[in-house]
């Protein structure tokens, strides 16, 4: 292990992280609305909607994402009707193409936290609620989004690390982000452990980071407090 | 459907075989991990202290770092280490890691990490007294491990380790950086002389789905039939 020269690439890792939590957050961002959006499908009484959502989250939780960013960045280029669009100057770029692929992605994830997370609400509140003389969206809003969201705080959390992981495989498409960084340097280098020890230590951290903030929501919310 | 034909003018004969590759890599994968869980769960359940720290260690890395970077450092990193201890037993010359063992060890170790967990928890939710009443019976460590207490934890485990398995499978597909040709990595060649990404990509996909569609419905069934009665 060469000290020097891990300290002399750690600024160039350090800003490529930037882009990582970038990338990170905004997929995320996008994907709470995507994941709330399905779960509610998914709990609909109607047919199609019930269908359009299992399938939805069936297909992108059973294939790899590095297929996903591929369809959307490669795949969807191919077609003539899409480079002619308004769509055309989002789905060029590799950025938002990674962001789209990465947001669908962990929707599909986050619905069926949040699903699960909707089911399991004791049917007594709501009922309570109703008596009141609450209407569904105050019900909904008031009532049931704070216990789904304080339910599905543990596992969210662990989809949160998931997606900062996933998103190395924005290198696959040209970003320079951590790991892109980190594989430029060491196919020019050829030192793969040292970049390896300072590029995965600042994925732990942030990890880590993600993994106590959870916690501290965690003990805000929980019920006995 | 002409691009998938069987043979020399499509590639359908291509893609089946890079299917193959991808089922053979997962299942060396995940027991390579298996191998390594069963190491890194007794350290983690040992009452020694430094054992505990180095199984902690291990699943926090292997967990907490990106797939792609692990298969990166294998993929550079591995040939240099295999010289190196060559080199120590006095072989100079230049060896190259095959491309196979790159991606099953470098996959295998990420779920090696997940297994070790599944296996730790299983092994902590058998109850106490099945321990008991094993060492009452006068059985050795040795023998009531293999014969009482491993079988429980398999049927504990089987549904965590369906889990492992789709995360290993999709994996897989990672490795195509390093040029095995599974699935993913035969799509890109198929794309790239074809002109026709889409397809290609979006059969992949299938393929993938099919995979676990169908490990879906064999861990099914395997539960199905640890958990009947005896």
């Amino acid at each position: 292990m060469d000290l020097v020269f891990a300290l002399e690439n750690f600024p160039r890792l350090l800003k490529a992280t930037i882009l990582t939590i970038e990338l990170t957050f905004l997929s995320l961002f996008f994907g709470i609305f995507v994941g709330v959006f399905f779960a509610i499908l998914r709990a609909s009484k109607i047919k199609i909607l019930f269908f359009i959502s299992y399938y939805y989250s069936y297909i992108f939780r059973g294939t790899p994402l590095l297929v996903q960013i591929f369809i959307i960045y490669f795949g969807l280029a191919q077609l003539e009707w899409i480079r002619e669009s308004f769509l055309w100057i989002v789905l060029k770029e590799p950025y938002s193409c990674a962001i789209i692929a990465f947001t669908l992605n962990t929707g599909a994830y986050s619905s069926e936290i949040f699903r699960s997370a909707f089911e399991t609400i004791n049917k007594g509140i709501v009922e309570a609620a109703e008596s009141l003389g609450l209407n569904k969206i105050n019900t909904f809003l008031r009532i049931k989004l704070p216990i789904a969201i304080r339910q599905s705080l543990p596992a969210y959390g662990n989809e949160m690390i998931l997606m900062l992981k996933g998103t190395s495989l924005a290198s696959t498409v040209t970003l320079l982000d951590l790991t892109g960084v980190a594989k430029h340097i060491i196919s020019t280098t050829f030192r793969p452990v040292e970049v390896f020890i300072v590029a995965g230590s600042i994925y732990l951290i942030i990890t880590f980071i993600i993994h106590n903030i959870i916690k501290f929501l965690e003990k805000k919310y929980s019920f006995n407090s | 459907m002409g691009l998938l034909a069987y043979g020399d003018t499509g590639w359908g004969d291509e893609l089946f075989f890079a299917t193959l590759m991808t089922i053979a890599v997962a299942a060396a994968a995940i027991f390579i991990g298996f191998f390594l869980a069963a190491i890194f769960a007794s350290f983690k359940l040992s009452k020694i202290k430094i054992l505990n720290l180095i199984g902690s260690f291990y699943t926090t890395v292997f967990r907490g770092v990106p797939e792609l970077l692990v298969i990166y450092l294998f993929f550079f990193g591995g040939s240099g280490a295999v010289m190196y201890v060559a080199r120590i037993f006095g072989y100079d010359g230049y060896i190259e890691v095959n491309a196979f063992l790159t991606g099953a060890f470098s996959i295998g170790i990420i779920s090696g990490a997940y297994s070790t967990e599944v296996f730790r928890g299983a092994i902590q939710s058998i109850n106490k007294g099945q321990f008991e009443a094993s060492k009452v019976l006068g059985f050795k460590k040795k023998i009531y491990y293999y014969k009482i207490i491993i079988p429980q934890m398999l049927r504990l485990a089987l549904p965590n380790i369906s889990n492992v398995w789709q995360i290993t499978l999709k994996d897989t597909s990672l490795i195509s950086v390093t040029g095995l040709v599974e699935i993913m990595r035969q799509s890109y060649i198929a794309a790239g002389s074809t002109r026709d990404p889409l397809f290609f990509y979006s059969f992949a996909a299938v393929l993938y789905l099919f995979l676990t569609f169908l490990s879906m419905r064999i861990f099914n069934k395997l539960e199905k039939y640890y958990s009947r009665g005896y």
